[in-house]
């Protein structure tokens, strides 16, 4: 038997809801790596979207951007990562309601 | 030689370094050498320039030297240049001489003073900016010069300045002149616009050649802003309240800047610009009755003051006003002559009144003199030679150039009787006045303090010379300038006409021939005016003696009658005694409503309107701010949503718009 092509639009509604999850975690959640965790969520439904439509596209440039943000995501956790260890090192917490200094 | 002419004020200038930046470290000693050999040396160098000017023919008796181009743009060019002629060699050695005598006699005079430095820098920077102006090819540098000497003035009347009425002086020196100049500026302007540059000798040529260049009013108008500025500089009605004031300043200060050199620069001037006065027929009247009006309003102040060296300034004043009246009727050279002499015997009688200080251990009041003739001879001799000459009293200096001024007075076209009559009439309220000093100060019974007394001595040797050296001046140097009728050869206007008139009647224009008619009827003219210029002479040397009368008599003979006189004309001596309370008028008519003026403006507009609007916005951004900062929360996620919220209204305003 052959395996039925899954229609593209269910790539994208899984895409969707990837991207939501991700959004509401990084709004609502208060621990630092939890919030780094839903926006590589965030990045990973947006990759999945590229790839979809590169697949449906007959085109490479949607692999190609993945490739990118797949980069510069491991770029940004490198950075993050360490931002929060230095956070932690000097206020002895990650959670993002007590790192307020940025205000009036 | 001529090419070296740069070298007359340089040496004053680098005199003027030295001091200044070297002063305090070399001491005293050197000072006191360097001040006055700078002048000296500058001295010597415009004698020579001199000797070899009169060896050239008249017609080649002028000589420029451009040292830089100054100012180039567009189409305007001023040079540092200097030029010489008979008129600025006359200047030059004027000032050169006048000025090394006084700071030979300074060096005594302000032997025990803790500014002996500052003083001699700012006497050679005088002497600097003095000789740009008088030196000067063009109207610019002429004015870099005339605001020199203004700030050399100012620095010199508030030398001590500690005292609260010396400091003031200056700045009322300062803020008077400043009027003046506002004036000659814009007749510069004027100039400069009409005829598109300031170059006296390309100026005043073009103008000679091509007279109708132009219309008479705007000559009339140049030359009135130009003579403001003189006014004020010149110390002439109604810009003269400065100068009395100025005596505040050191006695040889008073002397070669408020008597000898400074004070004439407006007379240099309008001689200068002679092509244009005599083009402004309207401006000559105008200079003459000023000057005859200054002359016979400081007369008659001279009259009641008892500070020796407030007459002498009122004298000066009254002086110029002479001057004044000479160029005003179109006789430059006489003017001139006027200067010359005056700087002479007005310089030696500020260097006598400083002698006299010098004894009196600093007196300046006249009623604690008295019976100083025994006691210091030679300041005695001096004083009353220079008095002589001031008196036009003949053969003394001062005769022979106020006779030539009041004989043009009533005799050029330019002329009239009632200059000659007032003039003639100030002249006597000159030999009174004058004389009044003299008996006041040498004859009687010694009025000062037992103290003081004690103290009376003859100033040292290196005072008496520079004063004897002017009294011999006093007495001689008015024989350069001895009328024809006189059996003279009045040397002086010959020497100075081939710049202030008197060209070839052939080729000069209406004025300059006019000129040309009123020098042939006061000189080899006919017999009739020279009958009359000796009648006239007559009658003033005769005014002068009966001033000198009446001075004796008040003064000498009958001691009690001034005061007897002062008490039957009491309103009148009060008014007098208090200078036409002019002083006073000026402060209620200018100063305090001026203040006023700036008052309001500090409050109402400065404080009010530019203050308020200013803070009003800084209130009004700072109260927008303080509700806008409440966004800043400080927490990401509260950013993070925000950015969300954007992006979803953006997605809905696109799918919205996509679908209808």
């Amino acid at each position: 038997m052959t395996i039925p092509e899954v229609p593209p639009v269910l790539y994208l509604v899984l895409s969707g809801i990837l991207f939501t999850i991700g959004v509401i975690g990084a709004l609502t959640r208060r621990n630092a790596l939890v919030v780094f965790m839903c926006i590589e969520l965030m990045l990973n439904a947006v990759n999945l979207t590229f790839i979809t439509f590169s697949r449906f596209l007959q085109s490479l440039d949607g692999v190609l951007f993945a490739f990118f943000v797949m980069a510069v995501a491991a770029a940004e956790a490198a950075v993050g990562l360490a931002i929060f260890v230095l956070v932690y090192r000097s206020r002895g917490t990650i959670n993002v309601d007590e790192v307020n200094l940025l205000k009036w | 030689m001529l090419d070296l002419v740069w070298l007359i004020p340089l040496f004053p200038a680098i005199g003027f370094l030295i001091n200044g930046l070297l002063g305090k470290r070399l001491g005293k000693g050197a000072v006191s050498v360097v001040g006055p050999s700078a002048i000296g040396l500058s001295f010597l160098t415009a004698v020579l320039i001199f000797f070899e000017l009169i060896g050239r023919t008249p017609a080649e008796r002028i000589f420029e030297k451009e040292i830089f181009a100054w100012v180039v743009s567009g189409s305007f060019k001023t040079v540092i240049g200097y030029q010489i002629d008979p008129l600025s060699m006359v200047m030059a050695l004027v000032v050169t001489g006048v000025s090394f005598l006084i700071h030979i006699y300074s060096v005594g005079y302000m032997h025990d003073d803790p500014g002996f430095t500052r003083y001699f820098t700012y006497l050679n920077l005088f002497v600097f900016m003095m000789l740009n102006l008088v030196l000067a090819n063009n109207f610019l540098l002429m004015f870099v010069g005339w605001e020199g000497v203004g700030l050399c003035s100012y620095l010199l009347i508030g030398f001590w300045y500690e005292k609260d009425s010396a400091s003031n002086a200056g700045k009322k020196a300062f803020v008077v002149n400043r009027v003046g100049d506002f004036g000659f500026l814009l007749g510069i302007f004027l100039l400069f616009v009409h005829f598109g540059t300031l170059d006296f000798t390309d100026l005043f040529g073009a103008l000679q050649k091509n007279p109708q260049m132009i219309s008479v009013e705007t000559a009339t108008a140049i030359t009135i802003l130009l003579f403001v500025g003189a006014c004020g500089k010149s110390a002439q009605l109604p810009l003269y309240v400065w100068l009395p004031d100025a005596m505040e300043g050191p006695t040889p200060v008073s002397s070669l800047i408020h008597a000898a050199t400074m004070v004439t620069a407006g007379v240099y001037m309008v001689a200068r610009c002679n092509v244009l006065y005599t083009l402004a027929p309207l401006s000559m009247a105008v200079v003459a009755t000023v000057g005859v009006a200054t002359a016979i309003f400081a007369a008659s102040i001279g009259f009641c003051q008892n500070d020796i060296k407030k007459v002498l300034a009122y004298s000066t004043i009254s002086q110029l006003g002479y001057m004044f009246v000479g160029v005003g009727v179109g006789a430059f050279s006489a003017g001139i002559f006027h200067l010359m002499t005056h700087a002479f015997f007005k310089g030696l009688l500020f260097l006598g009144a400083g002698s006299i200080m010098h004894a009196l251990s600093g007196e300046l009041d006249m009623r604690k003199m008295g019976g100083l003739r025994k006691k210091t001879p030679v300041t005695f001799w001096t004083f009353f030679f220079a008095t002589l000459a001031i008196a036009g009293i003949p053969p003394f200096s001062g005769f022979f150039s106020k006779d030539e001024i009041l004989w043009q007075a009533f005799s050029s076209p330019h002329g009239h009787f009632l200059l000659w009559l007032v003039g003639a009439v100030a002249a006597g309220m000159t030999a009174f006045y004058m004389f009044r000093a003299v008996f006041m100060t040498f004859w009687g019974e010694c009025r000062a303090d037992e103290e003081v007394k004690h103290h009376i001595h003859e100033s040292p040797r290196i005072m008496t010379i520079p004063l004897t050296i002017l009294m011999v001046l006093s007495i001689i140097g008015g024989w350069v300038g001895i009328p024809h009728v006189l059996g003279g050869g009045n040397h002086f206007h010959e020497f100075l006409a081939p710049v202030v008139g008197g060209a070839e009647p052939g080729k000069a224009h209406a004025g300059i021939s006019l000129l040309a008619q009123a020098w042939a009827s006061s000189g080899e003219g006919a017999g009739h005016s020279a009958a009359l210029e000796i009648l006239l002479m007559v009658v003033s040397v005769a005014i002068a003696l009966i001033g000198i009368g009446i001075a004796y008599l008040f003064y000498v003979k009958r001691p009690e009658l001034p005061a007897r006189l002062a008490e039957r004309r009491r309103g009148l001596y009060r008014l007098v005694l208090n200078k036409y309370y002019v002083d006073e008028i000026y402060q209620v008519l200018f100063v305090d409503s001026l203040k006023r003026l700036g008052t309001g403006l500090w409050r109402g507009f400065d404080e009010f309107v530019i203050d308020g609007t200013v803070n009003g916005i800084a209130y009004f951004l700072g109260w927008i701010s303080s509700v806008l900062r409440r966004v800043q929360t400080g927490l990401v996620q509260n950013y993070a949503f925000s950015i969300l919220a954007g992006g979803v209204v953006l997605a809905v305003y696109y799918l919205l718009r996509s679908l209808f």
